[in-house]
C-alpha cells in the first residue's frame, strides 16, 4: 500500500512539459513536491495566481499570499495574480491542462463525489465543481477504501455529486485506474498487492485484462 | 476628480439595514473588509443576507456576525473552516445557498456588468442544478445562473485614492475585484489612501466609477488561516 507521498510521486508522472496544472488540498498539494526539475510545469491556484511557488521561508509569510487551501506560499518569477472571477474563467474556457483533487467517491464512469455527507458534514464544494465541469483531465488522488474499510471506488456514489461522468484517472493507495467507454480499468497496482487485493477492495467493477504491472516510480 | 471619502468604517456602513443583502470581499480571511466587518459586529444590524466565497472562522471575520445570529442568509461556496457556521447550518439556524466558486464569482461579475443571468456548465448533474433551466451549446448541457442583487458591496484593496481607484495586492485581489460595483452601493476600504494623481492610471484594477464611499482602514490584523513554512536549507 503507497503512502499519501507516494500517491502523489505516482500521480507526478502524469504531468508532462509546458502542463498549467491546477492541485487541489491534501494528497494533490503534495504532488508539486515530485515535479522532476527538467519540466517546465506552472501550478495554477484558484484564488488567484498562475506560477505559485513553495512555502516560504519562516518569518517571510505574506497574509496577502495564500493558495486555495489558505496556506502561505511564494511565487515564483513569470507569476501572475488574478481576481476570481478571471480565474474561474481560465478554468471554464480549459486552459489549465491538467486537474488533480481528492474525492469522497468515485464511480465507474468518472462521477465524483467530494463535499457534503447529508446531516453530518457540509463543507461545501469550494472551486472542485466548477473545476471538474470543465477540465479535460481529471485525475482523483484518494485512500482506495474509508477509515471503516468500505471501497471508496463504487458501481454509482452514494454521497451527492460534484460532477458527473468527469474523472479520467485514480491513483489510489492500491492501484491506478482509469475510466474507459467501456468501464473502469485497472493499469498499475501498487508494489506488494495483487489483483484479488484490489478487486476485493473495491466495489465497482473492475476491467482487467493481461498481466497488471507493478507501479513504477 | 469626484471625491468619495468618507470618515472611517462607522460612517462607510450608514444606510446597511437590518435585512439587507451585503456582498463582502475576500477569500477565507486574505483580502476581507476587517474594519466594516468589525463596525457591523459592533451594531444591532440583523437579518443580513451575505454573499462572500467564505464564513471567515470563529472568530474573525464574518465568524464574529455569526456568533451574534447577525446573519439570516449565507451565500458562499466554501464554509469548512468555521465550527459555529456549521452548527448552525445543520440546526437549521442559518439559511445556507452553497455555490460552485467559480459560479459564485461569475454572479458578482454578471452583476457588475450588467448582464442579468449566464449559462455556465459547472454544476450540471448535481444538486446546484435542481430547478435551474439546462440548455445544450456545442453538445454540453449548461445551467442558467442570474446575476445577485444586492443593496451593498464591501471590498478591501491595498491601495486607493479618493475618486476611488483601487489597486489590490497578490491573492487579496480575489472576489474584491468583480464584487467592486457589483451593488447599488459600493464601499471600499484600503490600507492606503492617497491624493488623485499619485496612483499610475495604468496600473488601476478597478477604476473609481465602480466605488461610491472609500476610506482608509486601520489597525489591520490580516490573521493569517495555516502559516505554512519550510525551513532554510543550510
Amino acid at each position: 500500500m503507497l503512502t499519501k507521498e507516494q500517491i502523489a510521486q505516482r500521480i507526478s508522472k502524469e504531468v508532462k512539459d509546458r502542463y498549467y496544472v491546477n492541485l487541489g488540498i491534501g494528497i494533490p498539494t503534495l504532488v508539486a513536491n515530485y515535479i522532476p526539475e527538467n519540466l517546465s510545469v506552472e501550478f495554477q491556484s484558484e484564488n488567484g495566481i498562475l506560477g505559485m511557488g513553495p512555502f516560504p521561508y519562516e518569518g517571510e509569510e505574506d497574509a496577502d499570499l495564500i493558495n486555495a487551501g489558505k496556506q502561505t506560499i511564494t511565487s515564483l518569477p513569470g507569476a501572475s495574480f488574478f481576481d476570481s472571477a478571471f480565474s474561474f474563467g481560465m478554468i471554464r474556457s480549459q486552459k489549465v491542462d491538467l486537474t488533480i483533487l481528492g474525492a469522497m467517491e468515485v464511480s465507474e464512469n468518472g462521477d465524483i463525489a467530494s463535499w457534503k455527507i447529508p446531516g453530518k458534514m457540509v463543507k461545501g464544494m469550494g472551486g472542485a465543481m466548477d473545476l471538474v465541469a470543465s477540465a479535460q483531465n481529471i485525475i482523483v488522488a484518494m485512500m482506495h477504501t474509508n477509515k471503516a474499510g468500505e471501497s471508496k471506488v463504487l458501481k454509482n456514489c452514494t454521497l451527492p455529486l460534484t460532477g458527473v461522468k468527469c474523472v479520467k484517472k485514480i491513483v489510489s493507495d492500491l492501484a491506478v485506474m482509469e475510466v474507459t467507454d467501456k468501464g473502469l480499468k485497472l493499469l498499475e497496482r501498487a508494489p506488494g498487492v495483487s489483483v484479488e487485493d484490489i478487486v476485493k477492495a473495491t466495489e465497482a467493477r473492475l476491467i482487467v485484462e493481461g498481466e497488471i504491472p507493478e507501479m513504477q516510480f | 476628480m469626484i471625491d468619495k471619502r468618507v470618515k472611517n468604517a462607522k460612517e462607510a456602513i450608514q444606510g446597511i439595514q437590518s435585512g439587507m443583502t451585503v456582498m463582502l470581499g475576500g477569500f477565507g480571511l486574505c483580502g476581507i473588509p476587517e474594519n466594516c466587518i468589525n463596525e457591523m459586529a459592533a451594531s444591532n444590524l440583523t437579518d443580513l443576507t451575505c454573499i462572500s466565497n467564505n464564513a471567515g472562522v470563529d472568530d474573525f471575520g464574518l465568524g464574529l456576525l455569526l456568533q451574534k445570529h447577525q446573519i439570516k442568509k449565507m451565500i458562499a461556496s466554501y464554509v469548512g473552516e468555521n465550527a459555529e457556521f456549521e452548527r448552525q447550518m445543520l440546526s437549521g439556524e442559518l439559511d445556507v445557498e452553497l455555490t460552485p466558486q467559480g459560479t459564485l464569482a461569475e454572479k458578482c461579475r454578471a452583476a457588475q456588468a450588467g448582464i442579468p443571468a449566464f449559462y455556465t456548465p459547472t454544476g450540471y448533474g448535481t444538486e446546484v442544478a435542481e430547478g435551474k433551466e439546462v440548455k445544450d451549446f456545442n453538445g454540453k448541457p449548461h445551467i442558467l445562473e442570474h446575476a445577485y442583487e444586492a443593496d451593498f458591496s464591501i471590498v478591501k484593496a491595498w491601495k486607493g485614492d479618493y475618486s476611488g481607484n483601487l489597486i489590490f495586492k497578490g491573492t487579496a485581489r480575489n472576489f474584491n475585484l468583480p464584487m467592486a460595483g457589483a451593488a447599488k452601493i459600493t464601499i471600499a476600504e484600503v490600507e492606503e489612501l492617497v491624493q488623485p494623481g499619485e496612483l499610475d492610471p495604468n496600473e488601476i484594477h478597478i477604476p473609481g466609477i465602480m466605488v461610491q464611499r472609500i476610506f482608509q482602514g486601520e489597525n489591520y490584523e490580516k490573521r493569517i488561516e495555516r502559516v505554512t513554512t519550510r525551513k532554510k536549507e543550510s
